[in-house]
């Protein structure tokens, strides 16, 4: 067949359908008009056939007439006058013996959209509504609809709205369904129908007739409504609770929203509902398709926020299938990111190696950076891992595993020695400007470490001129500006030439401004550049605000089972982003700083030992929970009894004021002690009372080195009549949010004892606050 | 709540277009293929955005399924409803493929007008359907028993005797109204396997998903009793019987299967009520973790290294630990190689097998047409690779296998018997077929 344009092709479908040879032969009438639909549905305009169309409207075969109603209710609105001819077949078809004709014509006659038929369809509508077939009052139910939307001003008619509400108790389940809907609809303006007990009752009484669609739409519904008493509330839950555990995620998910709105004030209700939905989410994730895989992921990611344990044991399913598209590879590392712990740890890194050389750049680098994201609990394995792809020496690991190091140096200061020895070398891979900037930075903060670093600096800057990335120039000013202050002598020449290159013949403004900015600096002495560079360290607390807390199911509830986890983007868990970890800004970053500085009163430490500490905290040994136990309760016993040991050993209570601490989860405290080198040893449940801590440390201070125990007590409000009258201070009010510490330290060192507390204290005011 | 539904080739040829509620114009669809073409990658995010418009699709038989909303409907619910669609085009078109849907459009349309009215889901169930789809389905190739002869189920060795071919479930559905007499069903026990086996040979995770599917041709069956194993059982506590038991995980069954012959005596009684029940149905679903009954099918000893010229020497022998009598069909071996690797030279141990190096992919592929159980295959790839790396060694690897188990379940699964009741009049067919497929088979090297 030769191609034919557009206009030609209704052109000859014209004369097709027009050829009264053709009308008289069934088969070849349809055939012509198959043809039309074709066209129609590959794009081309045929309005030109409505006239011929709405002709061949009359006819006796269905299939015809479907076809014909198809294009129809395509071109309906482009020819109002033409369709009222139409409309006389139409109600002739309502008419029908045939079921599946009245329904048909029904159906059409509303989807035609023109509201100049409305007067003609109402009837037929009304009528529809008490049809002895099922399927026709399906279609006339819907049709009353679609006629309030067509004609939005008009009043709602109640009588309609009675008969629908009547409707509810049609034997047929799609009809009932229907009806939700089309009320919905047309009572959208009042906020939708009406969900008293008796019709929520009915609905949950009908929930074992419908199918999957039914189901989600009546759980959808009954969303709105709000049980009187607790009892009937629990009446409807367990009524629910086999929809919960369905096979079909639909209902599934549709339940378990409808659960999260019933309870918003019992969370054991809602985390036991969670917990239920673990097995069919499991299965869902392990479905054949793979788009509802991918859903079940996002919405699994959505738990795991409430609930971080949920899906612990069962890490080894979220393990990459070969043949997976990226992006389910990648949702499936960021959940085991959020699964990893002490028992799967060696297993889960392992499997996240086998992704680093993914020939999927994309899934390689979200590899890389998920082992950077578990290397802030688990450096030391991490790094070793990442290393280790450095060795590969291909242009995209590497530049993936610098930038990942960068953030993961900016949140564990402790790992930038094995990084500092990692860097060198690895330069000469680097091609892209994300991975160069990111080893500049990384040269920046810690180029006193690096030995090379002055080499390095040498080779970007001998090719500067060829750098296209202004980012780079940037960060190499910067970066090379730094190494000056530290390393002066070997810088100095280097120097020189980049500020006369950046000055003299950049043209990017901002590299230039940058330039002149570090010139006029300069010249204003050493002391002051100094000063202006030194910048901000990161601080080891960090860790905390970037460790998430378990959030409260209603952050979230109501996103669940919505289009919106899905469209999260894949950076959604990294907090850090791409930018150097610096110019990311934390809400609570500079109050923290000065917490920390107050806190400690003037006792600078740092357990990184980037400058030289007066007091430095270390985990090791380390302390067995059975060794803390036995020195524990022997130091409990009055020291009387034990004179000679006495001088060797303190014991210190002090009250700490911090409202945060009983309420945190034992993760994010967990998270802030051991950044500032606090070892927790046991706890109590998030809100028991009393709630309690077992901590400890060796402070090393001027080469000596002592062990410090500690205890955590809230005691909540109903505290004991002799622990109060330890405390004669503070007012009843102020004596519920305060933390009772223990600490006992050996050898006796009070002044490294005290320097503790400060720092222990910071920690403690740095925690989030955090109500279930 | 949706509002349109649209079919585009991989070439984004407009197929099928339906619009629900009028609430979006037809030139969404250029902006969908536009927006799917645009982004990198294998296959772009489910859910797009245009506007207050949102995007959801799936891809099945090479084709996109979108459905558009302005709500913000239930991903769970689109998602198994364009799945469900997709389905009902194969049952009523007899396959899935671009072809099949450009032929057929005139009977999809018909589908979506009684599928879907004004944007809600009326009912995806083929058996009601059927009363009010009056399209023929056109076949590509018209169906015939007598081209069944040469057709073995999935391309394994024709038994006549004992399995039917593989084309004869994928059959409109409609055909069987026509044919009369004629009433078959099909129970097929599939299982979808997903292991990795560390370099060290330790098992690491092994997962099987399987499902018992049932698609009936008989128009006057009004209960069925399938008996599975006796010693099936389910969790790890419960363990029936002094024989290798069955045991599942966790299992979940369809809504229509009575289970008060289960816990006795593992009778799964399905009663297809009216309305309810459509001819094709997962009667039951299951799963297993992280232990296998019998051994992992495959295992591959690998020897790797450089010779004095730069080459890289792969030598690879695989053994397949399926008992004797069974094989593994279609096995195809996917080796990553190092970057830079040009061209390969193979020494495999028969004539039928293949190897090729797959430069996109990064990739040699082995494949194997039939590998029988207790047999071992070797194969020396000698790799040609001017500018390797420092270190090649680490990017070899992981070795994945795809393949096909015939007649074989890993769980051990076993229809006992298949009763229908009332008894059939004439003639009838009963398949039974049992599959394993590879959902992820890795060995780390």
């Amino acid at each position: 067949m030769p191609y034919l344009g557009s206009e030609d092709t209704v052109r000859e479908l014209r004369r097709h359908l027009s050829n009264p040879n053709v009308q008289s032969d069934p088969l070849r009438y349809r055939s012509s008009i198959l043809k039309v639909i074709r066209a129609m549905s590959q794009g081309v305009d045929v309005a030109g056939l409505f006239s011929e169309m709405v002709k061949a409207c009359a006819t006796v075969d269905i299939v015809q007439k479907k076809l014909v109603y198809v294009f129809l209710c395509s071109y309906a609105t482009l020819n109002p006058e033409l369709s009222l001819l139409v409309i006389n077949t139409l109600r002739k078809d309502c008419q029908d013996p045939n079921p599946m004709v009245r329904s048909l014509a029904l159906r059409n006659m509303v989807n035609l959209r023109l509201p100049s038929l409305a007067e003609y369809v109402e009837q037929p509508l009304s009528a529809g509504l008490r049809d002895r077939a099922a399927c026709v009052r399906r279609v006339a139910v819907l049709g009353w609809a679609k006629l309030h939307n067509l004609q939005p001003a008009s009043e709602i008619d109640a009588a309609v709205v009675n008969e629908l509400y009547g409707l509810l108790r049609d034997p047929d389940p799609v009809v009932m369904v229907n009806c939700l809907r089309a009320l919905e609809e047309i009572l959208k303006e009042e906020g939708g129908m009406a969900i008293n007990k008796p019709i929520t009752h009915h609905l949950l009484n009908r929930l074992g007739q419908l199918d999957v669609w039914g189901q989600c739409e009546v759980l959808r519904v009954l969303q709105r409504y709000r049980p009187q008493s607790e009892s009937e509330l629990f009446d409807i839950l367990s009524l629910l609770d086999a929809s919960l555990v369905s096979p079909h995620p639909p209902v599934m998910a549709a339940t378990l929203s409808l659960f999260l709105v019933l309870c918003p004030d019992l969370p054991a209700v809602s985390f036991a509902a969670l917990e239920r939905v673990r097995g069919p989410l499991l299965a869902a994730c392990g479905s054949a398709s793979r788009e509802t895989r991918f859903t079940a992921l996002c919405h699994i990611q959505l738990l795991l926020r409430s609930l971080p344990g949920l899906m612990g044991a069962h890490y080894k399913r979220f393990f990459c299938g070969y043949a997976e598209p990226a992006y389910i590879k990648q949702r499936k590392m960021q959940v085991l990111v959020e699964l990893v712990n002490d028992d799967n740890v060696a297993m889960l890194l392992d499997e996240l190696r086998g992704y680093c050389t993914d020939v999927n750049a994309d899934t390689a680098q979200a590899a890389i950076s998920a082992i950077g994201r578990i290397g802030r609990s688990y450096s030391d394995q991490c790094l070793q891992i990442l290393t280790g792809l450095l060795g590969l020496q291909q242009e995209h690991i590497t530049s993936a595993v610098v930038q990942t190091m960068r953030d993961l140096v900016w949140v564990c200061p402790q790992c930038s020695d094995t990084v500092c020895s990692a860097l060198e070398g690895c330069e000469e891979t680097l091609q892209d400007s994300q991975g160069r900037q990111a080893l500049l930075w990384l040269l920046a903060v810690h180029g006193e470490r690096v030995r090379s670093a002055p080499y390095t600096l040498e080779g970007f800057i001998d090719g500067v001129r060829g750098e296209a990335s202004p980012g780079v120039k940037m960060e190499l000013l910067t970066t090379t500006m730094r190494l000056f202050v530290c390393r002066p002598a070997e810088t100095q020449d280097m120097l020189g030439r980049l500020l006369h290159h950046c000055i003299e013949e950049e043209t990017d403004m901002c590299v230039r401004d940058q330039a002149l900015l570090y010139y006029r600096l300069l010249r204003c002495g050493m002391e002051e550049t100094r000063r202006v560079l030194g910048g901000r360290r990161s601080e080891p607390s960090l860790g905390v605000l970037i460790g998430r807390p378990a959030e409260p199911i209603s952050q979230w509830a109501s996103s669940f089972n919505t289009l919106e986890p899905l469209k999260q983007g894949a950076g959604e868990t990294e907090t850090t982003g791409r930018a150097s970890p610096q110019h990311v800004t934390f809400d609570l970053d500079s109050d923290l700083s000065d917490t920390l500085n107050s806190g400690a009163g003037g006792f600078s430490f740092s357990p990184a030992g980037v400058q030289a500490p007066p007091l430095t905290l270390s985990l090791s040994p380390a302390l067995s929970p059975e060794e803390f136990e036995r020195l524990w309760t022997q130091r409990r016993a009055p020291p009387a009894e034990e004179g000679a040991e006495e001088l060797d050993y303190v014991c210190l209570e002090e009250r700490i004021r911090c409202p945060a601490v009983p309420h945190c989860s034992p993760q994010s405290l967990q998270a802030a002690m051991q950044l500032v080198n606090i070892q927790t040893l046991a706890f109590t449940a998030a809100h028991a009372s009393p709630w309690r801590v077992y901590l400890y440390t060796h402070a090393q201070q001027a080469a000596r080195s002592a062990l410090i125990l500690g205890q955590l007590l809230y005691a909540g409000e109903d505290e004991d009549e002799d622990e109060a009258g330890l405390s004669e201070g503070p007012s009843p009010r102020g004596r519920e949010e305060e933390v009772k510490v223990t600490l006992k330290q050996r050898p006796r060192d009070e002044k490294a004892l005290q320097g503790f507390l400060s720092i222990l204290t910071a920690v403690l005011h740095t925690l989030p606050f955090n109500t279930h | 709540m949706i509002s349109q539904v649209f079919i585009l080739s991989s070439q984004g040829d407009h197929l099928i277009y339906k619009d629900f509620r009028g609430e979006a114009g037809s030139d969404v669809v250029g902006v969908f293929y536009e927006k799917v073409t645009a982004l990198t990658g294998d296959q772009p995010p489910v859910v797009m955005n245009h506007g207050d418009l949102h995007f959801v699709h799936v891809r099945q038989g090479g084709l996109y399924w979108v459905a558009t909303t302005t709500a913000d409907s239930s991903p769970f619910t689109l998602i198994e409803f364009l799945n469900r669609l997709a389905a009902l085009v194969k049952d009523y078109c007899g396959s899935l493929c671009e072809k099949s849907v450009q032929m057929n459009f005139a009977l999809i349309y018909e589908l979506l007008d009684e599928v879907v009215d004004y944007g809600y889901i009326q009912t995806t169930s083929s058996d009601v359907l059927k009363n009010f789809i009056q399209t023929e389905a056109v076949c590509s190739k018209p169906f015939s028993l007598f081209d069944l002869s040469n057709v073995g189920l999935f391309g394994a060795e024709t038994q006549q005797s004992k399995v039917a071919p593989s084309s004869a479930a994928t059959r409109p559905v409609q055909s069987s109204r026509e044919q009369g007499g004629k009433s078959e069903i099909f129970v097929d026990v599939i299982e979808r396997m997903s292991v990795v086996i560390g370099s060290n040979g330790v098992v690491m995770k092994a997962d099987v998903e399987g499902e018992i599917r049932v698609k009936c041709f008989m128009p006057s069956c009004s209960e069925m009793r399938i008996g599975l194993n006796e010693e099936f059982s389910i969790g790890k506590s419960q363990i029936r019987g002094y024989g290798a038991a069955v045991r599942v995980d966790e299992c979940s069954f369809h809504q229509a299967v009575r289970l008060d012959e289960f816990s006795s005596s593992r009778i799964l009684r399905l009663c297809p009520s009216p309305g309810e029940s459509s001819n094709e149905q997962t009667v039951m679903q299951y799963q297993l973790s992280d232990e296998l009954p019998s051994a992992p099918p495959f295992r591959l000893y690998p020897t790797i290294e450089r010779d004095s010229g730069g080459r890289l020497l792969m030598y690879l022998k695989l053994r397949c630990d399926l008992l004797p009598r069974s094989a593994a069909i279609n096995v195809c071996v996917t080796i990553p190689v190092p970057r830079g690797s040009v061209s390969v030279s193979q020494e495999l141990s028969s004539p039928d097998q293949s190897a090729e190096l797959k430069l996109q992919s990064r990739a040699i592929e082995w494949r194997i047409p039939r590998f029988p159980g207790g047999t071992q295959l070797s194969a020396l790839f000698k790799l040609e690779a001017p500018a390797l790396g420092p270190a090649p060694l680490m990017e070899v690897g992981p070795v994945v296998l795809a393949f096909e188990l015939p007649h074989l379940t890993v769980t051990g699964l076993q229809i006992r018997f298949l009763r229908l009741s009332p008894v059939q009049p004439g003639p009838s067919q009963r398949w039974i077929r049992y599959v394993t497929h590879s959902d992820s088979y890795v060995i780390r090297v």
